[in-house]
């Protein structure tokens, strides 16, 4: 048993051979230096991407479905787009027959041209919805009032435009009560919505495309369509962890309504957010380890030059060493020091390694463009780089320390 | 008795050669002698203070230190022996280079279970013993060569050893600091300190007050020193008042 005493004097003196040695010491740790920097700066970034991309997620929000048309892989030219498409009725089923749904939306988009006056928009963004819409996105409508049920029950030619579209198409600051001609159809402007704030997944116009964004009823949009337009459902289930009995009720509700016989595959897919979030979790992580991988190669090669410098260590004190025997140090007390001065050494390599990667951080999220506003070292990044320093010291200390541990007194004080 | 050997012998292996270091070395040290080792180089006596030492074992024989057999010890049981019993002083002092007189004279205690204010009292009053109590801060190389060997003699009595076993402490100094070294053990040994000094110069052999000559791993003498050379009333002029006894005996 040593003296706990012995353990903080053993650091200390490992802390001062590393400050004595400041430019050995330095060049010996970088390796692990630059493998901490890069293995938490990569997390990091990764971090950074992950928030971005849950954000995004959750501001499409958590307990949504989407329900669409698909050609299934395995047979694809027995189906037609007339046999996949989605239909009026089976909306209506899916709405009147699946009790975890809250509510639902058809969503069709129209590339409009807009014109009010002599002012002309080509490529608006129209689509058409039911007024569930409204309560499903949770857009703000600043002046106004939402679509309602009897302006789709009527396929009344009403809309709402937003921020952007009032802009671009010089009206009123407020325009409501105004008209707006649509593929050449008037339609009465009832409200305007809140611009969205462009993110990853909707901020993509198209090029060409613009800003101007309008809203329907969805039975007004179908009169303006082939018969067999293209339209989604998006749904609200009434909880998150209902989603899966929801693409359950939803499958059931659809294979009835597409007469599907048991052998037969789903010409068409219900798909939560939840789904894709789980995908792309399982997508990060493989990421994070193939980084953690890349990088504890780097902390491989650090530990390797921690060896070497130690070996150098222990021969340069040789003398130290069979003094410091026969003045009554067992082989144990010399193995603790030698070890501890190389775990010190990787550790104090690891803490410069950390705030290097946290230095990284910061900058990635002052980096414009970068989108990587989230992009912070985890906590346990920083924990797990120790860790593994700590081990890299020990493991590449261990058989210095024993070298060390084994020298003859007698000829380690006769060493030159 | 501090010291019974009983028939040591060591032999080494080296390659196919076979080296007999000792051949049966019989040998009685009592309490508070003052031992002088001497003979040339093959004699076998580096091997036999390496055993006195503890830092080697006898490949026969028995070696009670202050009444413990040794010879059948581990290395760590050895280890702890050497930190509580024997007190080195090398030829070339051995302090480390980065660390404060008080520093390397508190270095023993680092390996046994000493708290921080014990070392700072022991290591403080054995420096004020070997006269450095001025120059507890200095590092060795700031110290004389003689200061440095106070300071090793310092961390070798720092535990109050059974033995002070001194390997040539005076080979490299020159004679005006061998004297001053001589009267350090002069003042130790008159405060009941058993040292045991391993020399080839009869000028330090004579100071001591048994001379044993060893050759071929055999004693080839072994006298008592019937008027060992005393250092003057120069002897405790530079030197602090010894706590226990009251300065030189006459001898």
């Amino acid at each position: 048993m040593l003296n706990p005493l012995f353990y903080i004097q053993a650091i200390a003196l490992a802390l001062r051979q590393i400050w004595i040695n400041k430019a050995r010491s330095f060049l010996t740790a970088l390796g692990i230096i630059i493998g901490v920097a890069s293995v938490t700066t990569v997390i990091a970034a990764l971090a950074g991407l992950k928030g971005k991309i849950l954000s995004e997620f959750e501001a499409i929000g958590a307990n949504k479905m989407f329900i669409l048309h698909d050609f299934p892989d395995e047979a694809r030219n027995r189906y037609g787009w007339t046999d996949v498409r989605m239909k009026v009725n089976e909306l209506e089923a899916i709405e009147a027959n699946c009790a975890s749904i809250r509510r639902l939306t058809p969503n069709t988009g129209l590339s409009a041209t807009v014109q009010v006056g002599t002012k002309t928009q080509a490529n608006a963004s129209v689509t058409g919805v039911w007024p569930a819409w409204h309560e499903i996105e949770g857009r703000e409508v600043v002046l106004g009032r939402q679509l309602m049920r009897t302006d789709n029950d009527n396929a009344r030619q009403v809309c709402l435009i937003n921020e952007k579209g009032i802009e671009r198409l010089r009206l009123n600051s407020d325009p409501t009560n105004t008209h707006i001609l649509i593929n050449e159809r008037r339609f009465l402007v009832v409200g305007v919505l809140k611009d969205f704030e462009a993110g990853m997944f909707n901020a993509d116009f198209g090029p060409g495309g613009s800003d101007v964004e309008m809203i329907i009823p969805f039975s007004t949009a179908a009169r303006m369509k082939d018969p067999d337009f293209f339209f989604m459902i998006i749904a609200q289930v009434m909880s998150p962890e209902l989603a899966a009995e929801a693409q359950a009720e939803v499958r059931f509700v659809m294979r009835k309504m597409r007469g599907l016989e048991p052998g037969d595959p789903d010409t068409f897919r219900a798909e939560s957010i939840d789904q894709f979030i789980e995908q792309f979790q399982v997508v990060a992580a493989a990421i994070t380890a193939i980084a953690g991988g890349i990088v504890s190669i780097s902390l491989l090669v650090g530990g390797i030059g921690i060896m070497n410098i130690m070996l150098v260590s222990v021969s340069e004190r040789t003398r130290e060493i069979g003094l410091r025997k026969a003045v009554g140090a067992t082989p144990a007390a010399i193995l603790m020091q030698f070890l501890l001065e190389a775990v010190t050494l990787s550790v104090v390599g690891g803490f410069i390694g950390v705030a290097i990667g946290e230095l990284g951080a910061l900058a990635m999220t002052k980096l414009p463009g970068a989108d990587l506003e989230y992009a912070v070292v985890p906590w346990w990044a920083v924990v797990m780089s120790f860790g593994f320093c700590a081990l890299v010291g020990v493991v590449f200390g261990m058989f210095p320390a024993i070298k060390a541990s084994r020298l003859d007194p007698i000829d380690a004080l006769r060493h030159e | 008795m501090i010291i019974q050997t009983s028939d040591l012998w060591k032999v080494y292996r080296v390659g196919v050669e076979t080296i007999y270091a000792l051949r049966g070395v019989t040998i009685d040290i009592d309490d508070n002698e003052w031992v002088a080792i001497m003979g040339s180089s093959g004699s076998g006596k580096s091997t036999f203070m390496n055993i006195l030492g503890c830092l080697d074992t006898p490949t026969t024989g028995t070696f009670l230190l202050a009444d413990h057999d040794v010879s059948t010890m581990s290395a760590a049981e050895l280890a702890a022996v050497r930190n509580k019993r024997v007190g080195f002083v090398f030829q070339s002092f051995e302090l480390l280079p980065r660390m404060t007189a008080l520093a390397n004279v508190e270095m023993p205690l680092v390996y046994s279970r000493t708290g921080w204010r014990m070392r700072r009292r022991l290591a403080t009053r054995a420096l004020e013993r070997v006269g450095l109590g001025d120059r507890m801060h200095h590092r060795p190389n700031q110290l004389s060569g003689g200061q440095k060997q106070r300071v090793a003699i310092a961390r070798a009595i720092l535990n109050e050893p059974s033995i002070l076993l001194a390997d040539e402490p005076t080979g490299n100094l020159d004679s005006a600091t061998t004297r001053e070294i001589l009267t350090l053990f002069e003042q130790l040994h008159d405060e009941g300190q058993t040292i045991v000094i391993v020399t080839h110069e009869n000028d330090v052999a004579e100071h001591c007050h048994r001379i044993i000559r060893l050759a071929d791993g055999m004693v080839e003498e072994d006298r008592m020193n019937s008027a060992p050379v005393r250092m003057t009333e120069r002897a405790a002029a530079p030197l602090v008042a010894p706590p226990t006894s009251a300065g030189p005996v006459g001898g």
